[in-house]
């Protein structure tokens, strides 16, 4: 059939902004179908909060609302566009549930909106647990036993009704908290006591232990003609017990015999009809024992998710884009599959190669949380790899994941073989954690039986095997060493060693292996990710490499310029650097020059077959992208878009002779080198602040002495803020070096001061080397201090003075010039007593790119890439800085809650996973819409508890008073409400934790508590702080640590109680723009 | 073990042997199946044929003795990325390398079989011939040119059973040749449909979908006379699959010719060709052949789209059995090719693809219930 005629305009939501387990898939996917449903003509409503997704560029959909992805923005965005349908299967879990609080409140049949994708009943159905286990009954199929109890009673009789192992889970906590196994009634009793202590309702569910089972995930696609048909199977490594998303998961099933993967796709294809899926794709999820193959169903999403994007870039298969297509009434049968060009979407796709996910953690920047994955996702990114056999594929996964390895060990970095302790080693693998596929490399090294890891990892033995045959060629490797033989150098390039790892192996360089390996004419050949394992010939270039015979790669002689990607999301380099790398394959296409991007990470947009001209899925280091450049030959490589992840490539690259093309490696090196900086610095006459370095303790107490406290330490080797501390006196400055670091020789201290209370601001600008324009400046809503990726900030500033504002402008000017930018440029300024200090200059794409291309209308990313290729900003119609009429507010959104006893305080050291925008011409609203997005909902009546150091007790006043003045009650605890009453402010005094009970936290938990500001505390009363924050949490009450956070959501209050929240598109601001 | 594949056209592919020595001959043929490689081994349409495995790690999770499709090893020779030795899976009973030692089956890996798919794609599938005592190229393609080629070749005769057998228990259960001229050697006769199903090289999943369906089959060899047939007096007749090309299996086209509106006919791939033959058409060979479990078949009655299993190197043509004859019933979404045909006059049809999967989706199982049907009403 083909599409519907009877719905012209189509409202889709989006995902927000970027969280543990929602990640830029739903940019990938949302953008997707925004495409394919633009160019079947249909209008396109956006909803999404989230800046820094290509979905939300005003060419995506027709008209794009930045807006809090609420069921009110909804209502409103209905009210005000009245589309014909909704589509909400494409924004993930946050997507999806929105539509369904909004349909609650009966706006669809108002409007007469119809929900397309999937109906309200059919998403019940899969997400209640009841109605899905009635389902699945109905179809002759299981999901685990399970049953919940509010008291010990219920406790014992449930568990004596399914029997043990018993999982116990706690319903409504924070970070999974207070379950475990219970394998007798003894601790299911003792288990459930602390669980429904844990648990918010007294609740906890008791459930089948499937714990140690084999994991598959099969995704699926229907349309409303009832064709199914399976895209993928996915097995994963890790047994049942780690999420999904912590799991590393291989594409498609390794072990599973064809009678077994058909029972699997006739299951999932019943599931798809009983359910009600009308059309798009799903996942459906299954746990087999690996004694007997019985068969559970653990879940099913009726949506796309992460696994689909995993899918869909495993394959070639776009399911985003073909669900969109469904769901305006085309059958499968009528979609063309792109990749061939020649077949339709209605098959199966075959793969001929292996592909490994494997999931990319940050605990280093949580040093408080476990490093234990349980079945609450605790990873943030992730990468893709390809490989025509498992080890390779495996190999090029581990070194893609920017963990500093280069491999499957062998790289150096692990322990000696053998050496690891058995105690600690029995509990590394039998306790999943992030690191634990290393232990499993020592396992194998200690010799220990494969049957006996499998008993302790629940890790099928095909896949241990499989890494024993790789730590076994690495004995033969290091055996040979430097003779290694070519039979052996080939096989190892099969194996998917690095030549980094080959070089360690052998005591040669990296250099010299890599001489030996192209002399022996060992280099990798390009494949094809077809979708039909070379059955048709495929039109789209997808590519990865391996070490085979045939090449595919059709190289052509046309300019092409290569754009190196991020990699793995992390926090700190996450959406953002993929936001810019889209935007320069854009602009390449616009100049006629072919695009060929380089990425790893399989949820973006970058990473879309159709985004380049060519796509290489491919590790980023120095190895795997010199080998793209002597295949394609580019007229130039671009690395300042792409985060830090290309960047630490760049030297390397142009010492091998590849093009870079903008700001030279060496004016990036003269920005992050502490000593060129500050010589430059010193050249043009700007100012830094108070600096100094320290190789011992004794030293660094006298710099700070010098220098006067507070100080900012870190040391000088890590990256990213890692680290960092502010510290204020010289007690604090020794605990710093007690716990912290070690400062050495060869491992210095960076001491700077620290510029308390001073504002301060993020300058985004552009520059062709001879013309620099402002792209945006930012003022921070938190002062300085917090890392400016978790800050919130407003463009433009709203307290900075003209002149001031001028100086930074010029300052920004000099700079560019100097380092002669051709692109990007960041720099951060402080300003303290009146004097601007630049705090860091980074001469390329910052995280704050996107937010403020959507501030002032103009793709900055896209017109830098132009300047790259030589044009100026003259050419590009970029003469003069945009100052939008209105107020822009990026808010951080932060993981606080996904991790157990991580004290949520804000500091030097970037924490958040993503940012969400508030738009509105009022700063106040703008600022509200912002922490809307963020999820803090904002009370408008109730109890505002305050807490502040003494410091910040008089800019505490003004807010206590503004609060006490629309109406709230202000609750403090002695100090504070001393102050407070001393001036005049009514307020009931409250307990402190350690003062005994009711305390603060009592008041929080019994829902006495509607808004808490609470300043950072000093060391007495640390843990109070630490409590109140973490209950805050807990019961998602929304917090501010900072004065002047307390200040913007007063001021967001305020503008609430006035006249509420309205909504508008982003193409309507960018419109005043162009006449202000 | 070194060993050399070797195409007629001159292509050689390096490789190892990780079944010990050997030397091989046969077409290559290549299949997308990512799963079910100890079905496509055991069926007997491989005859002749050394199958290349699209998906690189062949031999994950081992072998089990429920998963043949015939008796032995049919294929000529088994050509893969990479082998693997050590099986996981809770259903194994031992490994692919050892299975194909012990029928003296050929296997290779280690060489680019996405290069050797690809060339196959481009220049059809060719005659070739694998050895680990000949290494030497420009002997081993002389060898391969030398091969008899597949077209005009009856291979049926090679994979037909030898004596009749009914399925019991999951297996075979002959009885002698003479019994065939005894009408009461049904044994379910009234109970279930009783179908004798001609044995061109028939997978045992077809026989246990057509006992699913209500029916008890009698596979024949693929000479028996239509007269033989006849005093059996079935409820229904079943044209197996098999190898090759049909044109040379005159015998059996003399018998379905014979045989024509007498009984319900179903045929299954080989046996919709030799149907289409009977019924005045003619086959044809394609470039490389169907080979694999995902290719997209509409059923133009119901409009739906059923993902097949397919292994087929020769195709009916449409246009030479005329209209009058047949109408097609189910269409190649990728290529509009003829998958299905039915002569209601006569209550025959038959598909091209592979309703019992095996290895494969299972969505045209429906096919044995519409035979079952066609049966049914047939006697009413």
């Amino acid at each position: 059939m083909p599409k519907r005629k009877d719905i012209k305009k189509i409202l889709i939501i989006g995902a927000g902004p970027i969280i543990i387990s929602q990640a830029c898939e739903f940019d990938y996917s949302g953008t997707q179908a925004c495409k394919a449903l633009k160019e079947e003509g249909y209008e396109v409503i956006l909803i999404n909060s989230n800046p820094a997704t290509i979905m939300t560029d005003p060419e995506t959909a027709d008209r794009v609302y930045i807006e809090p992805v609420t069921p009110e923005t909804v209502i409103k965005v209905i009210e005000k566009e009245k589309p014909d349908a909704l589509l909400p299967t494409l924004g993930g879990q946050t997507g999806l549930n929105t539509a369904i609080e909004a349909a609650k409140t009966g706006i669809l049949e108002k409007y007469n909106v119809e929900m397309i994708g999937a109906s309200v009943d059919s998403i019940n159905k899969a997400e209640d647990r009841e109605l899905f286990r009635d389902a699945m009954n109905r179809i002759g199929l299981r999901i685990p036993e399970s049953g919940f109890a509010t008291n010990m009673q219920e406790v014992e009789e449930v568990s004596k009704r399914i029997g043990f192992p018993i999982i116990v889970r706690p319903s409504f906590t924070l970070g999974g908290t207070g379950g475990g196994v219970a394998y007798n009634m003894e601790e299911v009793l003792h288990l459930s006591k602390a669980g429904l202590d844990a648990s918010l309702i007294t609740q906890v569910m008791l459930e089948e232990s499937v714990l140690g089972w084999k994991e598959y995930e099969l995704e699926v696609m229907r349309d409303h003609a009832d064709n199914v048909v399976i895209i993928c199977s996915i097995e994963n490594i890790d047994a049942m017990g780690v999420h999904t998303g912590d799991s590393i998961t291989v594409a498609p099933a390794q072990t599973l015999s064809d009678k077994e993967y058909q029972m699997l796709r006739d299951a999932s294809i019943d599931i798809m009809r009983e359910i009600g899926v009308d059309t798009g794709g799903s996942n459906v999820q299954f746990a087999i024992n690996p004694e007997d193959g019985e068969l559970i169903i653990v879940e099913m999403n009726p949506r796309v998710s992460r696994s689909s994007a995993l899918a869909s870039k495993a394959t070639g298969f776009p399911i985003a884009k073909i669900a969109a297509k469904l769901a305006v009434g085309y059958t499968l049968d009528e979609i063309p599959n792109d990749i061939t060009g020649e077949t339709m979407a209605c098959f199966e796709p075959s793969i001929d190669y292996v592909v490994t996910k494997i999931p990319r953690w940050t605990f280093e920047k949580f040093p408080e949380a476990d490093d234990i994955l349980t079945t609450a996702m605790k990873s943030v990114g992730e990468t893709m790899s390809i490989g025509r056999t498992f080890k390779e594929s495996f190999q090029k996964g581990l070194r893609s994941l920017e963990i500093g390895r280069t491999g499957f060990g062998g790289d150096g970095k692990d322990p000696a073989p053998g050496s690891v302790a058995g105690n600690e080693l029995e509990y590394k693998l039998s306790t999943p954690n992030s690191q634990r596929l290393f232990y499993l490399k020592y396992a194998i090294e200690h010799n220990m039986p494969i049957t006996m890891i499998y008993e302790m990892t629940g890790i099928d033995p095909w896949f241990l095997n499989q890494m024993k045959q790789i730590v076994d060629l690495e004995k033969q490797i290091k055996l040979a060493g430097k003779d290694l033989p070519k039979e052996l150098l080939e096989k190892a390039k099969k194996y998917g060693f690095s030549d980094h790892q080959l070089a360690h192996l052998t005591n040669l360089t990296d250099k010299q292996i890599e001489k030996k390996r192209k002399d022996l004419g060992i280099v990798p050949v390009y494949k094809l990710v077809d979708t039909c394992a070379a059955e048709f010939r495929a039109a789209t270039p997808y590519y990865y490499s391996t070490y085979e015979t045939e090449c595919e790669a059709r190289v052509s002689d046309k300019k092409k310029v290569i754009i190196l990607g991020g990699g793995p999301n992390r926090i700190g380099q996450g959406i953002e650097f993929d936001y810019c790398c889209v935007h320069a394959s854009f602009a390449l296409r616009e100049e006629g020059v072919e695009s060929i991007m380089v990425n790893s990470n399989p949820e973006t947009v970058s990473t879309d077959y159709d985004t380049s001209d060519k796509l290489y899925f491919e590790p980023l280091t120095r190895e795997d992208v010199l080998h793209i450049v002597e295949k394609e030959k580019p007229y130039g490589v671009i690395v300042q878009f792409g985060g830090q992840t290309p960047l630490n490539l760049a030297t390397d690259l142009q010492k091998a002779g590849v093009p870079i093309i903008g700001t030279s490696p060496e004016s990036i090196d003269r920005a992050e080198d502490r000593d060129l900086f500050q010589e430059m610095l010193n050249k043009l006459g700007l100012r830094q602040p108070e600096n100094g370095i320290a190789f011992s303790y004794e030293e660094a107490v006298n710099v700070a002495r010098d220098i006067g406290y507070p100080v900012m330490v870190r040391p000088s080797f890590v990256l990213g803020g890692r680290a960092m501390k502010i510290v204020y006196d010289e007690s604090d400055l020794e605990e710093y070096f007690n716990l912290a670091v070690e400062a050495s020789p060869d491992k210095p201290v960076l001491i700077d001061k620290f510029l308390e209370e001073a504002f301060e601001l993020d300058v985004d600008a552009i520059s062709d080397g001879e013309t620099t324009i402002i792209g945006g400046m930012m003022e921070h809503i938190e002062e300085a201090g917090i890392h400016s990726g978790d800050s919130a900030c407003v463009l433009p500033p709203y307290s900075i003075s003209k002149e001031h504002i001028d100086e930074m402008s010029d300052a920004a000017r000099a700079i560019a010039k100097e380092l002669n930018v051709k692109g990007l440029m960041n720099i951060q300024f402080g300003i303290m007593d009146d004097t601007v200090y630049i705090i860091e200059v980074n001469p390329r794409a910052s995280r704050t790119i996107p937010f403020v291309s959507k501030a002032i209308g103009l793709p900055l990313a896209k017109l830098a890439t132009k300047v790259m290729l030589g044009k100026t900003l003259g050419e590009l119609g970029l003469t003069k800085e945009i100052i939008p009429p209105y107020y822009c507010v990026k808010e951080a959104v932060m993981p606080f809650d996904r991790f157990e006893n991580v004290d949520p305080v804000l500091g030097p050291e970037m924490k958040s996973t993503g940012e969400v925008m508030g738009i509105d011409a009022d700063l106040g609203a703008a600022v509200a819409k912002a922490q809307f997005a963020a999820g803090q909902k904002l009370p408008t009546e109730g109890t505002v508890f305050i807490s502040v150091q003494d410091k910040d007790k008089t800019s505490a006043l003004p807010v206590a008073k503004s609060f006490n003045e629309m109406g709230f009650t202000i609750m403090a605890t002695r100090g504070t409400a001393t102050f407070l009453q001393e001036n005049d402010v009514p307020t009931k005094v409250v307990k402190k934790v350690s003062a005994g009970r009711p305390h603060v936290v009592d008041a929080v938990t019994n829902n006495e508590v509607q808004l808490i500001l609470n300043t950072g505390a000093s060391s007495q009363t640390r843990r109070d702080g630490y409590e109140i924050r973490r209950a805050a949490i807990k019961y998602k009450i929304p917090y501010a640590t900072t004065t002047d956070g307390t200040k913007a959501i007063c001021s967001a209050i305020q503008a609430l109680k006035k006249e509420g929240l309205s909504v508008n598109p982003i193409q309507n601001y960018h419109q005043e723009n162009k006449h202000a | 073990m070194k060993a050399l594949l070797a195409l007629e056209d001159g292509r050689t592919f390096p490789c190892r042997s990780f079944t010990g020595p050997g030397e091989a001959t046969g077409e290559v043929v290549f299949n997308t199946s990512m799963t079910g490689y100890q079905e496509i081994l055991t069926d007997p349409s491989y005859y002749g044929q050394m199958v290349t495995m699209t998906y690189p790690l062949i031999g994950n999770y081992g072998v089990c003795p429920e998963d043949v499709e015939s008796e032995r090893i049919q294929v000529a020779a088994f050509i893969i990325k990479e082998y693997q030795d050590f099986p996981s899976n809770f259903r194994s009973r031992g490994t692919l390398a050892d299975y194909l030692i012990k029928s003296h089956v050929l296997g290779i890996e280690d060489l680019d079989t996405r290069a050797l798919v690809r060339h196959i794609r481009k220049f059809g599938a060719m005659r070739a011939v694998i050895s680990t005592s000949d290494l030497d190229s420009d002997s081993l393609v002389a060898k391969a040119k030398k091969l008899p080629p597949m077209q005009g070749s009856d291979f049926v005769g090679k994979v037909t059973t030898k004596k009749p057998y009914f399925w019991k228990d999951n297996h075979p259960d002959h009885i002698d040749l003479d019994a065939l001229s005894d009408p009461s050697v049904w044994r379910f006769k009234g109970e279930k449909h009783s179908v004798v199903a001609l044995d061109f090289g028939i997978k045992y999943n077809i026989v246990r979908c057509l006992e699913k369906v209500g029916c008890e089959v009698l596979v024949v060899p693929a000479k028996t006379s239509a007269d033989t047939i006849r005093q059996l007096k079935p409820d229904g007749l079943f044209l197996s699959n098999g190898p090759g090309d049909p044109e040379p299996v005159t015998y059996a086209v003399e018998t379905i010719k014979a045989l024509l509106g007498e009984v319900p006919i179903f045929g299954i791939c080989l046996g919709m060709q030799l149907l289409g033959i009977a019924m005045g058409g003619k086959t044809m060979k394609i470039k490389f052949g169907h080979r694999g479990g995902n290719q997209p078949v509409k059923n133009l009655s119901t409009n739906k789209v059923e993902i097949t299993s397919q292994n087929h190197g020769f195709a009916v043509d449409l246009n030479s059995i005329g209209k009058d004859n047949s109408a097609m019933t189910h269409i190649n979404l990728n290529e509009d090719s003829l998958e299905g045909l039915v002569n209601d006059k006569i209550n025959a049809f038959a598909v091209q693809y592979h309703p019992e999967a095996s290895p494969g989706p299972h969505d045209a199982a429906y096919l044995f219930n519409q035979f079952a049907e066609v049966i049914k009403n047939a006697k009413a």
